[in-house]
């Protein structure tokens, strides 16, 4: 069994075995790390003259739900990768072999009205997701979110290895991240500055701070 | 033929008191507390979760039930319910068995088993970790335990006591003072913000 430590930093590699983050402390399950993208993120929403309604597309956590309805907005919550493994969700190709089927999924996942909100917190979910559903997932989530509405998304860098560990992420501050290893979940991909722009072409604009520790962080803007 | 003396009729010089679990406060066929002490100091203590069925209404496992479920008292429900559950004034606790797909209305709601349905609860709502809840809730105070699964939309809905009381902080309200500390797996959080509007809006 690796440690928490030694996994949190194969998820940054690239930023060297001594180049701990010097916002960085590690806890016995968790390990907090300085999130800018996150304190934009918040600045964003602060200004809000309604009441906000985020989604968090990210595995149940109650500091999240915790931290958000403190800032009083209605909070939703919704794990899309969890949901990527309901077996009721595939389909038989051609060729016999069993594939996520974006038509099933969607008809139960991310299912609501065009414009519902102010802000979507998406963490790393296009590293993890299937492939089939990464596309549909960003255009679902444009429709979801309103005009001038965020999201914050994390991406790995190059550097990862296909071992990468998941991570669930709690906000503990306002921009402070912690993150506590999750379900199994296999790094499908890296996407490169690029990459990320073409993935959210569609939205108005797109920011981008690089950390220290080499970790993307995008906000979005629809 | 021996004579039994007077003092050996009070049960407290034969079963000390002894701490007993939290419990709701006891409906009319409830035993008196008396007896409620000398049978707990017999018997080896339960878990809090069945702790509750002694003096609360209950519905085991294998029962289930289709269709509008109401009461005026306290509720244990473990088994299988399809309709609506209103409990207004009072507390539902849905044990680990309980699979529930009801629109729920009580006071209090503790969940340990699986509802597919929306929550309201003048009071409060626990999520224990054991827990699934795939519907929206609405409440005055949450509760979620690190290990819940939670699928829906969260309305915190205002109390009188928050319109006088100020404000936590966020950072202190998710156990984070200073915005870096730790949380330790399995803690539980809670939430209860100030002003909010109506409820949720559909899906």
């Amino acid at each position: 069994m690796s440690s928490p430590e030694s996994n949190f930093r194969r998820w940054f590699r690239g930023s060297g075995e001594g180049a701990k983050p010097s916002a960085t402390a590690k806890t016995a399950s968790r390990t907090s790390r300085r999130c800018i993208g996150l304190g934009e993120f918040l600045r964003g929403l602060s200004g809000a003259q309604e009441r906000l309604s985020v989604l968090d597309l990210g595995p149940t956590s109650p500091a999240n739900i915790s931290f958000l309805t403190e800032m009083e907005a209605r909070v939703y919550n919704e794990d899309v990768l969890r949901a990527t493994r309901d077996p009721s969700y595939m389909a038989r190709q051609e060729d016999g072999t069993e594939q996520l089927d974006p038509q099933k999924f969607f008809a139960e996942n991310c299912n609501y009205a065009e414009g519902t909100f102010d802000a979507i917190l998406f963490w790393d979910l296009a590293d993890y997701l299937p492939e089939v559903l990464v596309k549909p997932l960003v255009e679902r989530i444009q429709a979801v979110l309103k005009p001038k509405g965020m999201l914050l998304a994390l991406f790995h860098t190059k550097d990862a290895g296909p071992e990468s560990p998941y991570y669930r992420y709690h906000i503990a501050g306002r921009d402070v991240l912690e993150l506590e290893q999750g379900p199994n979940f296999r790094l499908q991909r890296i996407f490169n500055n690029r990459h990320v722009e073409n993935l959210f072409k569609d939205f108005s604009s797109r920011k981008f701070f690089l950390g220290r520790d080499n970790i993307r962080e995008v906000i979005v803007v629809r | 033929m021996w004579k039994a003396r007077p003092e050996d009729a009070k049960p407290a010089n034969v079963t000390p008191n002894v701490p007993q679990p939290v419990q709701p406060a006891p409906s009319p066929a409830a035993p008196t507390a008396t007896t409620q002490n000398v049978m707990s100091s017999r018997e080896p203590q339960k878990p809090a979760i069945h702790a509750e069925r002694t003096d609360v209404g209950h519905i085991g496992k294998s029962v289930v039930i289709k269709g509008e479920l109401t009461g005026n008292e306290d509720l244990y429900l473990d088994g299988e319910i399809e309709g609506n559950i209103n409990l207004r004034d009072h507390r539902l606790v849905i044990g680990p068995n309980g699979k529930i797909k009801a629109t729920i209305t009580a006071r209090n709601v503790v969940l340990h088993g699986r509802v597919e349905g929306n929550i309201t609860a003048t009071e409060r709502v626990e999520l224990k970790n054991s827990s699934t809840l795939v519907g929206d809730v609405s409440t005055q105070r949450i509760v979620i335990e690190d290990g819940a699964f939670f699928k829906g939309a969260i309305d915190i809905k205002e109390s009188q006591e928050s319109k006088v009381e100020p404000r936590k902080s966020m950072a202190s309200a998710a156990g984070a003072p200073g915005g870096t500390s730790s949380f330790s797996s399995g803690t539980s959080y809670s939430a209860s913000p100030g002003s909010q509007g109506s409820f949720l809006e559909p899906k």
